[in-house]
């Protein structure tokens, strides 16, 4: 088995800060990450992209280029198209890669696997051609696909930018039907003076409104009772907004309303998670490196708790200091004095967060969904059995597995876990804290036997066939 | 271009042919298969087990697992596969090499 001083999973922004700075520090890693280019979710397909795709997109975007040419280093190893399914004590790494398991070691890992998109539990939501407009913007980015007729649906300053590169395609949204209200805008002041600190972000999100304005996008603000209506596949939003009951009929919808930590890797090693409130999420308990308390393990960006795509490459570079320190690359005042001006920059990323989160807060709606609303999307659960399953006495999401299968299909709870948790504490009178979340076992992904069967062979399997013939 | 499908695409590079459920498709070659099938007019990758309700691609970002089809007898995210000549590809069924 091949044995590196550091493992990165997750090759976005954080990951592959991380694994410059590790490899510039003399540390041997290795990255590995599921897709078959470097980029992560924000500079997805970065290196592929035609000036045409990074017009639309912008400089934010092409600027990931900057990361992808710091992978060309003799210290890191990156192993694309990887999909991690466990990471077991030692470490041991196991792995999928066309189809074949394969599994590597290292001393240490840093777990950099980004975000994922906050369930959005609407009726309809199931339906074929509603999708998240994370999804929307993926199909732009990694293969210049566009919707002709899609309506955006929910919150967030991701929202906007998304919308603002479908105007610069060609191909406008419909409409944008927005949850969030003027009275959470008002709220939002009292983070004024955080915001002003983080007034480039302000800037760049004023500019993407009056973008979405000069193309006459209509705007719907406020917006209750949306529901995606189609027979079989979508073919229209329903909503009320200001008092007055809409119908846009649509091809697509995309769905969003903010990004929460993947938190499947962590859970996966125990590593201890505690309820954000002010983002609405579990999110990891680090130390101020990145570590965990589990000895060994780090995180960084997004996974970590949201901070967006700049904040992410330094808590990558951060956690990179402390991993060459304890490796014994770095001493303890080196370390100290490479981070000064890294944990500065981060103060100011971080400004308008607060800002952010108040003002574009989740839909409350799909936090807690009417009765029939399914929201485990594998298995068909609906939001009224898991209310049902808390009057029988069901106090958290591991025994609502046990009850009704929730969140025990292949996406193992990744688009039901927080509404689960959300239903059960609501039901029960309980914090998100007291309720918890689902217990996360490997494989993180499912395996196919045909891949197990086609493992490398690893050294030591090697040397116990050489004992027993 | 597919006037048909509810998606557009920028680019035109070198397509070849592969089969879905059969009928057979001029692809982009090297392009996301999951991106591929919605600019061919394709929305309906699987039935769910449970209710047999129709699904297509959700997340593009390999979490959701709506987007599962079976290519040459194994399960997989469409999200995460390249087009390449001759795929043939179905809805699962339910009896290929699926997770263990
Ligand atoms: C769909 C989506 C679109 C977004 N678009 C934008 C945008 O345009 N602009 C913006 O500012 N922010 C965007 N964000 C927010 C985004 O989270 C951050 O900007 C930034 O990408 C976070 O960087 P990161 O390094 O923490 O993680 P990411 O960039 O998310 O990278 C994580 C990487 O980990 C890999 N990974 C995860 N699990 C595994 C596994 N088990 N095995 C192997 N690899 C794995 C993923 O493939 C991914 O490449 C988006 C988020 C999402 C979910
Ligand atoms: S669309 Fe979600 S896994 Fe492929």
């Amino acid at each position: 088995m091949d044995q590196f001083d550091l493992a990165i999973i997750g090759a976005g922004p954080a990951g592959m800060a991380a694994a410059q700075e590790a490899a510039g520090h003399g540390l041997r890693v290795v990255l590995l990450d599921e897709q078959a280019r470097p980029g992560g979710q924000i500079y997805r397909d970065v290196d592929r992209a035609g000036s045409l795709r990074g017009d639309i997109l912008g400089s934010d975007y092409t600027d990931g280029r900057r990361l992808t040419a710091g992978l060309r280093h003799d210290g890191i190893r990156h192993v694309t198209g990887a999909v991690v399914w466990a990471i077991e004590e030692g470490f041991r790494i196991s792995y999928t890669r066309e189809g074949r398991a394969a599994q590597l070691a290292a001393d240490r890992v840093l777990i950099a696997t980004g975000a994922l998109e906050r369930p959005m539990p609407l009726p309809g939501w199931t339906l074929p051609g509603v999708m998240t407009a994370g999804a929307g913007q993926i199909l732009l980015k990694q293969s210049g696909v566009l919707a002709r007729r899609a309506v955006l649906v929910g919150s967030g300053p991701l929202l906007y930018l998304i919308a603002a590169q479908m105007v610069r395609a060609g191909t406008p949204p419909q409409a944008m039907v927005e949850t969030q209200t003027t009275a959470d805008l008002l709220r939002a002041m009292r983070h004024l003076g955080g915001a002003l600190r983080g007034w480039p972000y302000m800037l760049k999100g004023l500019k993407l409104l009056a973008e979405i304005v000069r193309a006459r996008v209509p705007r719907h603000t406020g917006a209750v009772g949306i529901k995606v209506e189609g027979d079989g596949r979508a073919e229209a939003v329903r909503f009320t907004s200001r008092g007055r009951s809409q119908r846009i009929a649509c091809d697509t919808v995309f769905l969003h309303h903010g990004v929460v930590p993947n938190t499947q890797a962590a859970r996966s090693l125990g590593v201890a998670h505690r309820w954000n409130a002010d983002q609405t999420c579990f999110a990891p308990v680090l130390d101020r490196w990145g570590g965990t308390d589990v000895t060994g393990i780090f995180i960084a960006g997004d996974g970590g708790g949201i901070g967006g795509a700049k904040a992410a490459e330094i808590a990558g570079k951060i956690a990179a200091l402390r991993i060459a320190e304890l490796a014994e690359r770095l001493t303890e005042v080196e370390r100290d004095g490479h981070a000064v001006p890294l944990r500065a920059a981060l103060d100011r990323e971080l400004a308008a967060r607060p800002f952010l989160d108040a003002a574009y807060p989740p839909c409350a709606e799909a936090l807690s969904p009417e009765d029939k609303t399914v929201i485990c999307r594998c298995e068909e659960v609906t939001a009224g059995k898991i209310r049902e399953q808390a009057r029988l006495g069901c106090l958290g999401p591991n025994q609502a597995k046990a009850y009704g299968r929730a969140g025990m299909g292949p996406c193992q709870g990744r688009y039901c876990g927080l509404t689960v948790t959300a239903l059960l504490a609501e039901a029960n009178g309980r914090t998100p804290d007291e309720t918890g979340y689902y217990r996360i076992r490997p494989p993180l992904k499912p395996v196919t036997l045909g891949e197990l069967a086609a493992m490398e062979e690893t050294p030591l399997d090697k040397a116990e066939k050489e004992i027993t013939t | 271009m597919n006037p048909a499908s509810p998606f557009l695409e920028l680019e035109q590079g070198p397509r070849v042919s592969v089969t879905f459920d059969g009928a057979q498709l001029e692809l982009p070659e090297g392009a996301n298969l999951a991106a591929a099938l919605l600019a061919a007019g394709v929305d309906v990758l699987r039935h769910t087990p449970v209710s047999g309700a129709p699904r297509g691609p959700f997340c593009m970002m390999g979490a959701c697992f709506d987007c599962l089809v079976e290519i040459g007898g194994v399960v997989r995210q469409a999200c995460m596969v390249e087009v390449s000549a001759g795929m043939d590809i179905a809805k699962p069924r339910g009896d290929a090499d699926g997770p263990v």
